[in-house]
């Protein structure tokens, strides 16, 4: 059965987009069949990280008013056989995306694939709403910080009571993903702990991303992370995500201070 | 030298707690506050309207502000009334 999954935050710049493509990589890498949407209409960023930026053709406004169809819309990964994206328009009004266009698409992916992965706009606007009204899951992106926490209260609101599902009575299952978190800072007291976050959001947790290089290096090459450095520590944060999200169990890593040799002596040098 | 031991000779408290205890206390209060009607908005109004049946007025010239305290909260109306403003005749019965 195909699962609607929607990336969220509120805030901006905590890491949906990046998610959306480590996630969907993760995802068609274990075999499903996967699509990740765009919804941010007029500031679309997925294609860009997900290496398709010079393929777009159709997008996600064209097939919601019947311009093109779903087919010709579609961008196959040339590195995954498994993953598809839909990019989000880059000049149209967002008033364009109406909830009836909308169902029509999303029932449309539905059909094709085993995981329809919607990549929220910041914000609580039309956007947003599109991109959550339809969904069965949502990953909620939280930075250790103060107003990202406060936004993702907000954003589990809405998730609670503007969704299809909630209108209906049902449940959208909720996650909490943890991104940029920096254990040295952690350990200092300087960064909301991960039991504080989970404590104050009551949602249960996917996973937690360590800060790191991999993740501005993965979208410069305009490759998925877990893709980019399938070793690196939020790669492999990504892909037990992925796995938590297909119902494994997978012991929870809580990212730790490297305390090597050279990262001792690039300390004292930088002090 | 740890970076704790920094710390205590600096004086420097970990924010951190700090941070979690603000959002305690602002999300429960905006937990509350959530379907709600914006009771700002709707006190404008009301306000706005019952002024008006005797004063001409320019609504955006009406502030209202809520204060928050820990014991008590303080609600401020501002009307600017315009110096040369003409009673307006209300029927009564």
């Amino acid at each position: 059965m195909a699962k609607v999954l929607v990336v969220t935050s509120g805030k901006g710049g905590v890491g949906k987009t990046t998610t959306t493509a480590a996630l969907g990589a993760a995802l068609a890498q274990r075999g499903d069949k996967v699509v990740v949407v765009d919804f941010d209409v007029g500031l679309r960023n997925l294609d860009l990280v997900m290496g398709a930026e010079r393929r777009v053709v159709f997008d996600l406004i064209n097939v919601v008013q019947g311009v093109a169809k779903l087919p010709q819309a579609l961008i196959k990964d040339k590195r995954l056989e498994n993953l598809w994206l839909l990019p989000a328009s880059q000049t149209r009004d967002k008033d364009a995306l109406t909830e009836e266009g909308v169902a029509k698409v999303i029932a449309d992916l539905r059909s094709r694939f085993d995981w329809v992965i919607c990549d929220s706009p910041a914000g609580i606007e039309r956007g947003a709403s599109m991109a959550m009204r339809f969904a069965d899951e949502a990953v909620i992106v939280t930075n250790p910080e103060v107003s990202s926490v406060r936004d993702s209260d907000r954003i589990i609101g809405m998730l609670d009571s503007k969704t299809v599902r909630a209108e209906k009575g049902e449940r959208v299952e909720k996650h909490i993903l943890i991104t940029r978190y920096d254990p040295s800072r952690a350990a200092r007291g300087e960064m909301l702990t991960i039991d504080d976050i989970l404590e104050i959001l009551a949602t249960p947790l996917l996973g937690i991303i360590p800060e790191s290089q991999d993740v501005l290096r993965a979208s410069n090459v305009g490759t998925p992370v877990t893709l980019s450095n399938a070793e690196g520590a939020p790669a492999r944060a990504y892909i037990d995500a992925a796995r938590r999200l297909c119902g494994d169990t997978v012991a929870m890593q809580v990212p730790t201070e490297r305390k090597g040799f050279m990262d001792r002596l690039l300390r004292r040098r930088a002090a | 030298m740890s970076m704790g031991l920094l710390r205590l000779l600096r004086g420097n408290k970990a924010s951190a707690p700090v941070a979690r205890e603000r959002l305690q206390i602002l999300l429960a209060h905006e937990r509350g506050l959530r379907g709600q009607p914006d009771l700002l908005g709707v006190l404008r109004e009301e306000i706005l309207a019952v002024v008006s049946k005797h004063v001409t007025l320019d609504p955006t010239k009406v502030i209202v502000r809520l204060e928050r305290g820990d014991e008590v909260s303080t609600l401020e109306v501002d009307i600017e009334v315009p110096n040369d403003f003409e009673p307006k005749r209300v029927a009564v019965g």
